[in-house]
């Protein structure tokens, strides 16, 4: 873009702020483009509305549920509705814990994935993979979840739990009876359902990386993978990081997989190889059953922790790629 | 990096550790990225070998039967879903468009389509089921019913930031020479956005479009109570209305082997219908017509 141009487009970016809107609207906008101009800010004003609709609307509905049980609501753990005794502990537990099997299983996975695909893939291999990915991405979470009920819950009932219990079991994560449904489930199908996230942005840091870094690490003797654990790593670390807190966010808040394989029991244990239950997980299952105004608000009000939670983890991970200038997109 | 230059370690000890290390862990990142090929042919291999039994004519014509019923198909479903995507997108793709108009085209760099775009992220990265959360809350507790609208509505939040962004990446890909150009023949502002820079954008955004259908194609749980579920035919926009996500759902949590299979097909079918929308979405961009 050459300066010339920039300064006809940028027109209101480069008046001083008071007289922004005049300049644009009255004397470069003539009479059709002041209407487009008004319609295309109404379209954005909207777009604002809408998240401080969800903001508002979460806070007004769950307002009767944060008076009557305050901050004491998120570390109870006792969950029944019909005696109006709710504790968001248990739900609080299976999100955490659920996502982060996901993330541990996922992320080596991905950036391994992400590497593969921008430093060494035959061209061939490339299309494939890169095929395999997106097609992973765009398979609907019921999808997942109808495959984690009828296959992999069996699976992990019959061949892994056994397995693990058979040489881990001293452990108390992998105690107790595993019916294929538990936190074990749950991670997996959710590590499957954010690789292809992982590897999506790990891949755009990756080809940030700059190319004679790369080449002077090779010339230097380096063998590929010292270039890659020595050079390109350290150099987009701290995008993939950002990447991986994305997904976070992702496993957070992803609903009907969770819902289908974790079991749905609101309670705390120490095996991941038990059920448990999720936050978005009893919103989806009890929203509609929910007999009582406050049984209600108190779902909503978990929504709302749900939903701050995943704002929080968003920004977390926007700074971090605002930190590493280059990568940073926006 | 060439054979010569491995040729060129030569034999010491050290370096034929480093040579091992090297071949281990490219390995293993190969089959980091082998791995993934795994549970997606797990995932279709299952699609087609249990679904695709169970699809036949009735499966597209008929109603879902009631329990113990053998037989019955997911009619309602698939016209209920066509129902509830398009009135989102009917909402959510001119919004879309046009927000990234202002973000892009009238208001570049200002300090307000800085916020509309973080405001667009933040909707993104919003779990589904809140927003099933606000469109029960907007609409189906100031209308006292559970509606096709309500549903609408849910994925029209959920779709128009995918809009948005997506659009705005391809606005970004037409060359600020056009407008120029333009502007100094004296068309104007809107003149230059709606013969020269939307046109010059269409396939892509045509693309970013259907990508955004593909997104919102499956969901499940913004529908769960909002649109709910009907085992009738409904075309009646403010009643609840059957979508295929959500009497997957049903299929797939019930105790019943017949509804299993059902599942499977319907899992099936709307898997094709992703990827063909996703397809398509790659089709438009083929034959790039922005330099």
């Amino acid at each position: 873009m050459t300066p010339a141009s920039s300064e006809i487009i940028n027109v209101e970016s480069r008046t001083p702020r008071v007289r922004r809107f005049k300049a644009v609207a009255s004397t470069i906008l003539r009479r059709n483009d002041r209407i487009a101009f008004s319609i295309s800010l109404g379209s954005g004003l909207l777009t604002i509305a809408l998240l401080a609709g969800i903001l508002y609307q979460l806070i007004f509905l769950s307002l009767p549920a944060i008076q009557r049980y305050g901050l004491g609501f998120l570390i109870s753990s006792e969950w029944d509705p019909v005696h109006k005794k709710f504790g968001a502990l248990p739900f609080i537990y299976g999100t955490l814990v659920s996502s982060a099997i996901a993330l541990l299983i996922a992320t080596p996975f991905g950036i391994g994935t992400a590497l593969y695909l921008t430093e060494l893939a035959p061209r061939k291999l490339r299309g494939i993979i890169a095929f395999v990915v997106d097609m992973l991405a765009a398979i609907p979470s019921v999808v997942y979840g109808l495959w984690g009920i009828f296959v992999l819950a069996p699976f992990i009932q019959e061949s892994i739990a056994p397995i693990l219990q058979k040489y881990l079991g001293f452990l108390p994560l992998f105690q107790g009876r595993c019916d294929g449904v538990s936190m074990l489930t749950a991670g997996l199908i959710l590590a499957i359902m954010v690789v292809p996230f992982i590897t999506a942005i790990a891949r755009e840091v990756l080809l940030t990386a700059p190319g004679e870094l790369k080449a002077a690490s090779l010339a230097l003797g380096a063998t590929e993978w010292e270039t890659i654990w020595k050079v390109i790593l350290p150099y987009s670390r701290v995008g993939i990081g950002a990447g991986v807190v994305l997904a976070l966010g992702r496993a957070l808040g992803e609903t009907m997989a969770v819902t289908m394989v974790i079991g749905n029991m609101p309670e705390i244990s120490a095996s991941i190889l038990r059920p448990g239950h999720s936050m978005a997980a009893v919103i989806a299952n009890e929203f509609r059953e929910a007999d009582s105004a406050i049984y209600l608000s108190v779902l909503v009000e978990i929504g709302l922790v749900l939903f701050a939670v995943a704002l929080v983890i968003n920004l977390a991970a926007r700074l971090l790629l605002w930190r590493m200038r280059g990568v940073a997109k926006n | 990096m060439s054979r010569k230059t491995r040729i060129a370690y030569g034999g010491s000890a050290h370096i034929s550790r480093r040579r091992l290390y090297n071949a281990v862990w490219l390995v293993v990142m190969g089959l980091c990225a082998l791995a993934l090929i795994a549970p997606l042919a797990g995932i279709l291999g299952y699609l087609i070998y249990k679904g695709f039994s169970s699809i036949n004519i009735a499966f597209f014509t008929e109603l879902p039967a009631p329990v113990g019923e053998p037989g019955g198909g997911v009619a309602n479903a698939i016209v209920g879903s066509l129902m509830v995507i398009s009135m989102g997108a009917i909402a959510a793709i001119p919004l879309g468009i046009m927000t990234s108009v202002y973000v892009h085209e009238f208001a570049r760099g200002s300090r307000l389509a800085t916020i509309i775009r973080f405001v667009c992220d933040m909707l993104n990265a919003t779990p589904s089921i809140i927003l099933g959360i606000f469109a029960y809350s907007v609409v189906v507790l100031s209308t006292g019913q559970f509606s096709a609208i309500a549903g609408s509505f849910a994925l029209f939040v959920m779709m128009t930031p995918v809009v948005v962004r997506g659009t705005e990446e391809i606005l970004r890909t037409v060359p600020d020479s056009i407008r120029a150009a333009s502007l100094a023949l004296g068309a104007s502002r809107w003149q230059t956005i709606w013969k020269v820079v939307l046109p010059a954008a269409r396939r892509g955004i045509t693309t970013a479009a259907c990508l955004s259908l593909a997104r919102i194609g499956g969901e499940t749980a913004p529908l769960l109570f909002t649109a709910l579920g009907n085992d009738f035919w409904n075309f009646d926009p403010t009643r609840a209305t059957n979508t295929l996500p959500v009497q997957i759902f049903k299929f797939a949590s019930s105790p019943y082997p017949d509804w299993h299979r059902q599942a499977w097909a319907a899992a099936l079918l709307l898997v094709l219908g992703i990827s063909i929308t996703n397809a398509v979405a790659r089709f438009a961009t083929r034959t790039k017509t922005v330099a």
